[in-house]
């Protein structure tokens, strides 16, 4: 089995300035004050990790412990302070659905809009448009600016858009608990359908259950180290146990 | 080759962000896109009454002087403001997904081409009622435009990156863009001013674009070598200098938002 993620020595180093200078007189005065110091943060602190091709992946652990972080260094969205990351293959990624939504626009624009931004063609995209509207079950709402939309259908729009492709590697974060239950169940019917078609999935959430359901294996952050790597079972257990 | 792929890749999200900003603009106008047009002519022709009586140049065809001059900087100014924010604004698209982050400047860029394309109407409509000869060196006006979207382009990258760390630049830059304006002759012809204080205008590279379009529309000739070597000097090393500011700064502007 390939690779589709190599994580080797990856640390993110944060500044994290007690007030934020962004004014030039500020840098100015601090430079010359010598005030222009900032705590550093470390978010994430020499992770390795790797991720099989065709593998459902859970990442878990507390609020803030660098989960996002490193979604955020797979997906190239953070170039990590020191370390190397592989990525083989296209990744959609599903950090926050609905980033790039002109609310101004309407659903129909916005498919094309969010479309794109994942990088998809014209082309592609009028071939898939019809199962994309499908997939959200909007069929009236279609041509209304979205900033009439509600949160969940927000969220159906958005992931109709990212799963409509069969991406190599899919990044969900934290995003199944939005939409109703029928939707939900939806989406991991779907993410499901992409993993049997062989898409390597990196899944964050808080839902154990969740993680239990879908996920082969399972990586345990706290405080931006890697504390465990295992069986979802063992993992998860052992995470509740402590945790509580 | 690997950059030139990821950016056709990203052409359609290129073009789909400029579609967005005419759909946004003229939402709910009832004259829309014609505003592109209309919005030259009127502020042409309050501009041409109160200079006209103000000071007595002695300016052949004032209003298309005015306009002429006006186009193209109303271009650098909008293109070089709007992209001064958009990567900053785009904060919440650069944060969650991977996209190259030199399409926003060009994107703002392009769009501001696309309303000069439009104000370009005005002057053609100004030219035939003030009875100005249409020659074959009118064919030439997308040279100096061409050379002022290359160094726009490059102005934008640089004042995009700069304003992620410093948000100031954009009240100062406001005040720059009143000071370039009369800085250019626009609404004064070069010989009001004395030739000392010409000299130094002469280093301004809108004043070369600015009069590289009035002689091919309005002066019927077509600027010789050396002028368009120059135009290209100020354009590319706009544009070198950009690319090169951008790219070292591009991977920390996600840590400023």
């Amino acid at each position: 089995m390939s690779n589709a993620v190599e994580i080797s020595g990856v640390s993110m180093r944060f500044n994290m300035a007690k007030e934020k200078v962004d004014s030039i007189k500020e840098y100015l005065i601090k430079f010359f004050t010598h005030k222009l110091f900032f705590d550093e943060f470390m978010a994430l602190n020499d992770i390795n990790l790797t991720i099989e091709a065709g593998e459902v992946f859970g990442l878990i652990g507390l609020n803030g412990c660098g989960k996002s972080t490193l979604l955020k260094i797979i997906s190239g969205i953070y170039k990590p302070s020191t370390g190397s990351v592989k990525v083989t293959g296209t990744i959609a990624p599903l950090i926050e659905l609905g980033a790039g939504f002109d609310m101004d626009l309407t659903a129909r624009e916005n498919i094309y809009l969010n479309g794109s931004v994942l990088g998809y063609s014209k082309e592609y995209i009028d071939n898939k448009f019809d199962e994309i509207v499908d997939f959200t079950e909007l069929h009236q709402f279609i041509d209304v600016p979205m900033k009439n939309f509600s949160s969940g259908m927000v969220a159906r729009v958005g992931f109709a858009i990212a799963t409509v492709t069969k991406p190599d590697i899919l990044i969900v974060d934290e995003i199944l608990s939005v939409g109703d239950f029928l939707f939900q169940e939806k989406c991991e019917k779907r993410i499901s359908d992409l993993m049997s078609g062989g898409t390597t999935v990196i899944i964050v959430s808080h839902s154990i259950d969740q993680i239990k359901r879908l996920c082969d294996r399972v990586a345990w952050i706290e405080k931006g180290k890697i504390k465990m790597i295992g069986e979802t079972e063992e993992v998860c257990n052992l995470y509740t146990q402590t945790s509580n | 080759m690997k950059y030139f792929q990821t950016f056709l890749r990203y052409k359609y999200l290129l073009l789909n962000l400029i579609n967005r900003d005419i759909k946004v603009k003229y939402r709910r106008s009832v004259l829309g896109i014609l505003w592109s047009v209309l919005n030259p002519l009127l502020m042409m022709a309050v501009i041409a009454t109160v200079f006209s009586h103000i000071f007595k140049f002695q300016i052949e065809n004032f209003h298309l002087y005015y306009l002429t001059g006006a186009v193209i900087y109303n271009f650098i100014s909008e293109a070089t403001s709007t992209s001064m924010m958009s990567v900053f604004s785009s904060a919440a698209l650069i944060k969650k997904v991977y996209i190259p982050k030199y399409i926003f400047p060009l994107e703002k860029c392009l769009f501001a081409f696309v309303n000069l394309l439009f104000s370009l109407v005005a002057v053609a409509i100004v030219m035939l009622i003030s009875g100005v000869r249409f020659t074959f060196t009118a064919l030439l006006f997308p040279v100096p435009i061409i050379y002022a979207l290359i160094f726009s382009i490059g102005m934008s990258l640089i004042l995009s990156a700069l304003t992620v760390f410093f948000r100031d630049i954009v009240h100062i830059y406001g005040v720059f863009l009143t000071a370039w304006m009369y800085a250019t002759p626009i609404i004064y012809p070069m010989e009001a001013v004395s030739e000392r204080i010409q000299t130094v205008m002469k280093l301004n590279p809108m004043y070369y674009y600015v009069q590289y379009f009035r002689d091919v529309v309005l002066y019927n000739t077509v600027p010789g070598i050396r002028w368009n070597l120059i135009c290209l000097a100020f354009s590319f090393s706009m544009l070198i200098i950009g690319v090169l500011v951008f790219k070292a700064k591009q991977d920390k502007f996600v840590l400023y938002m």
